[in-house]
């Protein structure tokens, strides 16, 4: 290993450095600097005689006579199973003052893809107790359902939820298949406030013991941020695919990931791609997303719940774009319903899990999940439309059946998104609110729904309501 | 991939790596050419040569590869194995088998640095002779057969660019891809196995007008917007509008001999579930497992982007061969736009000067170039063959005047749209009738008129008047309530309600409604336009309006797409709603 005094360019995240041997892309630098401090970086492009490296930790404070040290490897995370309840900082150094962690083994942080023809299909289903998600935009065992949200919206709130009430239903029917429950908390760039809320909450219900933290702060260096979703997530593959894990791995903010892509880009005098996003951040978005998923004969698996805000609430912007064509579906944060007090404030008409179709119905979840679903979509679709015209003509001058679907979409709010982030709801008493709204609407109205359920169901629910008359 | 033959090989020194991206010194090589980069022999291919230095884009994740490193060139463009074992194959975009690298690598992970042929060169395959000594044949010529899938017959042809003779020794029975099986008397010798470079088309005599449709078994394709077998179509939208879905029900449902799925970029689990249903499916025309006649490659997001640019070539070249054979191909490609940005991510780490939104400016000229190998082709051989290409496109922001999609809808003649509202309120498949348009339609009225019925483009255009009526008819609703229309209008927007429930709308997830033959896609019309001759009756004699919309029957027509027997079903229906009608008058 040789040590070079050779850096003749530092430009804002990156340093660049003569050399005289080789170096391989994408390997780990030391850099020390005048007054002793050791500074980590990581090559990002390397020709013959001169490397670029980007500094995880900034580089203020290197100067051109600070010495550079190659290390020969590419960045590895240790790993075992004791990192369970314990805290990291966004390289991965432990800042919880417990013990040095011994590692099982040292996993490459660049995952290599995971063949699809290895893959197994997610098809198991994670109650998570939101009505709004259980219910019409089901999460799997496998799957990356984001959350697009934006500034002033609860979604720490919903995220925090969906980990302490997440369980899988074979979890609770025998614990002893080997298989627990874990989730991995990536966070890049939030305030120091968030950290302590979702800290205080992993602490206050014991979810911490069951949980790996990675936490860069608003105040860390940017670039740091490109690491720590991938310590994560190699965390999480090794706990899911080594050790048996159901492994949730809620990252957020991806929206500030991007962001240190960006700044990265920019300092390389890249070609800009949208709003100066770089042209590879689909590639690179996707070698994190795809992450997730299930591996034919193992137990575990790796699901993720990416958060993200949407700069102006505007989901056109690339980072929610391109999350949506990566991820299975996404869940969206609404502000008017925040506004109007709904808790969680779920929007579930252009939310969407992609995979639900296959993982719920008879023997899965529930025979009439599905067609309960889909109905409650249309219906609340049409609601929607209709109050746009009742702000024109007046509640009055509508029919009797178009009143019946405005009253449909007010209900469905409060009874069934409405439950407060502290209610866990099971999946059965999700499908009877559902019903209960349902049979507001006349029989003849529920056209998406399989006339034997309609029997078994709408019936039934008709006549509690005429014997409770 | 191809294992191409290695005795010119000339050695050149990495000077620099960037991502997918490698310079190297002193190689000499030709453009496209095939090279093994680094200690650990990564697949590249030249893409730009200046002076002693030549870039290459690398098919594999480049970490840890540094300067100094061998680059070792083939002298072979990127080609494809082409022989008995495609069909029920899955395919990385350089077409390496996955389940053999998961064999080989003894992962679940992909490793890097594996290599593997395309088909299977050590498997015997019963080789059945159509010639005999003496038989002049020439290049394309098919010269025996292998029972490749319980469904397809493989045809092994002289390879195009063989001179052709006469037939001198015929080897019969079993053999591997690799051995002599016909000789010809000019020292030709031909195998099973064929090699072709991916970004040459193959040769064919001329290409024809198309004039069968591709059916579906979506009614709001068939009926309203069909596709020609040869034809191109592109199925625009944003996320989570149904692309894939779409896609999927083509690949399953299309009575194409032989469907190449392209996953281009897209998920991972998508492709699984491919994987793991096609194989369970059976085909709806021969009632064998769909696997057997279908070929996925499969590049997921998160495999190296140079081979996500390669494999929609990859894709192509394997379709033109079945073409050559005589079959009709189709291909999907979900989707095209991963692959332009896959070109454009290249392009930007070359430096190249950046056309429209920063993709490179051949951008329009590569998607022709492609779009046109599609087609209904006379093949060198004298036989008739077509390849359909359906390419999905992921608009950001589903804006469609964005550059992949605006270059797409200059080359393809079908324009499937999906919309993000039609998909919101569960409208599925979420194809938009207004925006949607297939410049088939004429040239395919003839087929439908005689193999299904006679009022075929009659009664679709009497469809297509109701719901462009009531698009703005919905305007107008929008702004004073439905109850301020005239009487005859609200019957028309309640018929054009049945249109898009009963017919447009269609459940790719129920066993039955997922496939609908064009006989039943007619019937559920004939159905609706019952209700409408005889509601416009009942409303000239005098019956009100209210009373019209809401009969017994007429819910019963949504029910028509899931009904197995569904020709009785109509006739009982139709007679029910005349019946109804008439009562009220």
């Amino acid at each position: 290993m040789k040590e070079y005094e050779t850096i003749n360019e530092i430009s804002g995240p990156l340093v660049y450095a003569e050399v005289d041997e080789p170096i391989g892309y994408d390997e780990i630098v030391e850099i020390e600097t005048e007054d002793g401090r050791t500074l980590r970086g990581q090559v990002l492009e390397s020709s013959d005689g001169l490397v670029a490296i980007q500094v995880f930790e900034g580089t203020s404070g290197i100067d051109l006579d600070a010495s550079v040290r190659f290390l020969g490897e590419t960045l590895k995370m240790p790993v075992t199973e004791d990192l369970l309840g314990r805290v990291m900082d966004g390289t991965g150094q432990p800042i919880d003052g417990g013990p040095e962690i011994v590692p099982e083994s040292r996993e490459d942080i660049i995952g290599a893809a995971i063949n699809p023809y290895s893959r197994e299909y997610p098809e198991e289903f994670i109650q998570t107790g939101v009505s709004a998600i259980d219910g019409m935009n089901t999460l799997v065992r496998g799957q990356k359902l984001p959350i697009f949200s934006a500034s002033g919206l609860p979604h720490n709130e919903l995220a925090l939820q969906i980990a302490r009430q997440a369980s899988v239903p074979e979890e609770e029917e025998d614990g002893e298949d080997g298989s627990e429950f874990a989730v991995i908390f990536g966070a890049m760039g939030i305030t120091q406030e968030e950290a302590n809320e979702f800290m205080d909450d992993f602490e206050r219900t014991g979810a911490l013991e069951r949980s790996v933290v990675f936490a860069n702060l608003a105040d860390d260096p940017a670039v740091e941020r490109t690491v720590t979703p991938r310590l994560a997530l190699t965390t999480a593959e090794y706990l899911a695919f080594e050790k048996d894990y159901h492994v949730l791995v809620i990252l957020t903010d991806m929206t500030n990931y991007c962001e240190a892509l960006r700044e990265i880009g920019a300092a390389r005098e890249e070609v800009p791609g949208r709003r100066g996003y770089p042209g590879y951040m689909y590639t690179d978005l996707a070698t994190l997303y795809e992450r997730a998923g299930r591996i034919e004969g193992r137990e575990g698996s790796v699901t993720q719940l990416p958060i993200l805000t949407m700069p102006g609430d505007d989901d056109t912007h690339p980072i929610p774009d391109l999350t949506g064509y990566i991820t299975e579906g996404q869940i969206y944060v609404d502000r008017d319903l925040n506004s109007q007090g709904v808790q969680p404030p779920v929007n579930v008409l252009p939310s969407l899990s992609r995979l639900m179709d296959d993982g719920i119905g008879e023997g899965l979840t529930r025979g009439d999940h599905g067609d309960v679903a889909d109905q409650m979509y249309a219906a609340y679709a049409e609601g929607e439309d209709l109050r746009d015209l009742v702000n024109i003509v007046g509640r009055e001058a509508l029919s009797d059946r178009d009143n019946k679907y405005l009253d449909f979409a007010d209900d469905f709010e409060t009874e069934f998104i409405d439950q407060g982030f502290d209610t866990n709801r099971e999946l059965d008493d999700t499908l009877d609110i559902g019903w209960d709204l349902l049979s507001q609407l006349p029989k003849e109205e529920l056209n998406r729904i399989d006339e034997e359920l309609i029997k078994e169901y709408y019936d039934a629910s008709e006549e509690v309501e005429a014997t409770a008359d | 991939m191809s294992q191409a033959t290695q005795q010119d090989a000339e050695t050149g020194v990495i000077e620099s790596v960037s991502g997918p991206v490698v310079t190297a010194q002193d190689l000499d090589a030709r453009m496209n050419d095939v090279v093994y980069v680094g200690d650990e022999g990564l697949m590249g291919e030249v893409i730009e040569i200046e002076g002693n230095v030549t870039t290459i884009q690398v098919y594999e994740e480049t970490s840890g590869v540094g300067p100094g490193e061998p680059v070792e060139n083939t002298g072979e463009p990127l080609s494809v194995d082409l022989g008995p074992g495609i069909l029920d194959a899955i395919y990385d975009g350089t077409q390496r088998p996955l389940d053999v690298l998961e064999d080989k690598m003894n992962s679940a992970f992909l490793d890097r640095g594996v290599d593997a042929p395309g088909i299977d060169l050590d498997k015997e395959w019963e080789f059945q002779p159509e010639v005999e000594a003496g038989d002049e044949v020439s290049a394309g010529d098919v010269v025996g057969i292998v029972e490749e899938t319980v469904t397809i017959d493989h045809k092994v042809m002289v390879p195009p660019d063989y001179e052709g003779g006469e037939v001198v020794s015929v080897e019969s029975g079993d053999h591997t891809v690799t051995e002599t099986v016909v000789e010809l008397d000019n020292g030709e010798e031909i195998s099973m196995h064929q090699e072709w470079p991916v970004r040459t088309p193959r040769p064919a005599v001329e290409k024809q007008t198309p004039t069968k449709p591709l059916i579906s078994g979506q009614r709001v394709l068939d009926g309203l917007f069909p596709i020609a077998k040869g034809g191109t179509a592109a199925i625009p939208g944003p996320f989570g509008s149904g692309k894939t879905v779409t896609q999927h029900q083509l690949a399953k449902w299309a009575d194409a001999d032989i469907v190449v799925y392209v996953g281009c970029g897209e998920r991972g689990n998508e492709m699984t579930e491919v994987i793991e249903d096609f194989p369970e499916l059976d085909d709806p025309k021969t009632g064998n497992p769909l696997m057997a006649r279908t070929c996925l490659i499969a590049n997921t997001s998160n495999m190296p982007v140079a081979a996500r640019e390669s494999c929609i070539y990859t894709g192509i070249t394997i379709a033109e061969f079945f073409r050559d054979m005589g079959y009709d191909v189709a291909l999907m490609a979900d989707s095209t736009s991963r692959w332009a940005e896959a070109m454009r991510e290249i392009s930007s780490r070359l430096e190249e000067m950046p056309g429209e939104e920063g993709y490179p400016a051949y951008l329009s000229a590569r998607l022709s170039q492609f779009y046109e190998r599609a087609g209904y082709f006379e093949n060198v051989n004298g036989t008739e063959g077509s390849v359909s290409v359906i390419g999905a496109v992921s608009p950001p922001g589903g804006d469609f005047s964005e550059p992949v999609t605006q270059n797409t809808l200059r080359i393809v003649k079908t324009f499937w749209a999906l919309d993000a509202d039609l998909a919101e309120r569960r409208h599925f498949p979420s194809i938009n009738w207004n925006e949607s348009y297939s410049l088939y339609r004429e040239q395919l009225d003839p087929w439908f008129e005689e193999n299904v019925t006679e009022d075929w483009a009659e009664i679709r255009q009497w469809a297509i008047d109701v719901l462009d009526e009531e698009d703005e008819l919905q305007e107008i609703v929008q702004l004073v309530g439905k109850d301020a229309l005239p009487e005859d209008q609200q019957l028309t927007l309640e018929i054009a309600r049945y249109l898009r429930e009963g017919y447009l709308q269609q459940d790719a997830f129920h066993p039955t409604d997922t496939f609908c033959p064009p006989e039943k896609t007619y019937a559920i019309l004939t159905a609706i336009k019952t209700y409408n001759d005889e509601a416009f009756d009942a409303l000239d004699a005098g019956v009100p309006v209210e009373d019209l919309v809401s009969l017994d029957s007429t819910p019963q027509i949504n029910r028509i797409g899931v009904q197995e027997d569904y020709e009785e079903y109509v006739e009982e229906l139709k007679d029910d709603i005349t019946e109804e009608l008439r009562g009220m008058y």
